[in-house]
């Protein structure tokens, strides 16, 4: 494997995560909480934890070894893994704390943002 | 330049239906796992294995033919329906023994849940569910890396 797929790998183990991490705040939200809150809150927290790692290293390294850092598209996608990145953590402190009805308006904006970021690494608006 | 730069539009939309299909199937398998293994250790274990059920059945089962159809979609985009490529051989395999795993897996399921209700105890059948849940999560995550890395 080069280089280039080992990275886009990382990347796209990261992505998968990342993902992950909003479908389990999904099934927390939908009833998960009544059967299995603690776990599913651990196993959401822990998907965005290594999803925010792997999405924002190797793809920083991805944009410097293949793209340009400072391309439209890679910035948008910067500044969406921020707005998820922020919402997923208070989310998982959240459903930790038990406020689980205050989670919802934090939720549509990390699903919206990690979709939005889906999105822009495929489509690469003004690529 | 990369590859995936240069990919033409016509291809972006079956491919992001693929990946988002596989994303939240992927994701769906691992939170019915932790059910099923919370189910496991419960004492009242019938509401928990009725979740889990539902994940397979309403959740992961959709989402793979999200992912399947999309799959074919930008097959079809690339013209690579018959190609002898490894990473098309793997994807295609994992894909379709993948299927017959999630339908073993959500019958097994089903049978967890009607034993659960008649005051059974679904343990081995919980335990089956949950072992295949994590191979498939294993097999998933060999199509990523052909995905990624596309060995001829």
């Amino acid at each position: 494997m080069s280089r280039y797929e080992w990275l886009l790998f990382l990347h796209l183990i990261g992505a998968f995560a990342a993902m992950g991490s909003v479908v389990v705040f999904s099934v927390l939200l939908i009833g998960g909480d009544r059967v299995a809150g603690p776990q599913l809150t651990f196993l959401g927290r822990r998907l965005w934890d290594v999803g925010g790692l792997l999405t924002l290293v190797f793809g920083i390294w991805l944009a410097i070894d293949d793209y340009s850092i400072v391309d439209g598209w890679i910035l948008a996608a910067l500044v969406l893994w921020a707005v998820a990145g922020g919402t997923g953590v208070r989310i998982g402190m959240m459903f930790d704390s038990g406020s689980v009805e205050r989670v919802r308006p934090l939720y549509a904006v990390m699903t919206l943002a990690v979709l939005a970021l889906l999105y822009v690494m495929i489509f690469k608006p003004g690529a | 330049m990369s590859y995936a730069s240069v990919r033409p539009d016509s291809w972006n939309f079956p491919l992001f239906l693929h990946v988002l299909g596989a994303m939240v199937l992927v994701a769906l398998l691992a939170a019915a796992a932790v059910v099923l293994t919370a189910a496991l250790r419960s004492d009242d274990r019938a509401a928990a294995v009725r979740f889990a059920f539902r994940i397979l059945l309403i959740g992961a089962i959709p989402s793979y033919l999200v992912m399947r159809v999309g799959a074919e979609w930008i097959a079809s985009k690339e013209h690579l329906e018959d190609s002898d490529a490894s990473w098309i051989g793997i994807g295609y395999s994992v894909a379709d023994g993948g299927l017959l795993l999630l339908i073993v897996m959500t019958v097994l399921a089903g049978l967890a849940v009607r034993r659960a209700r008649r005051g059974g105890e679904p343990r081995s059948l919980l335990r089956w569910t949950t072992g295949l849940t994590l191979l498939l999560i294993v097999a998933y995550t060999v199509a990523i890396w052909a995905m990624a890395s596309k060995p001829a």
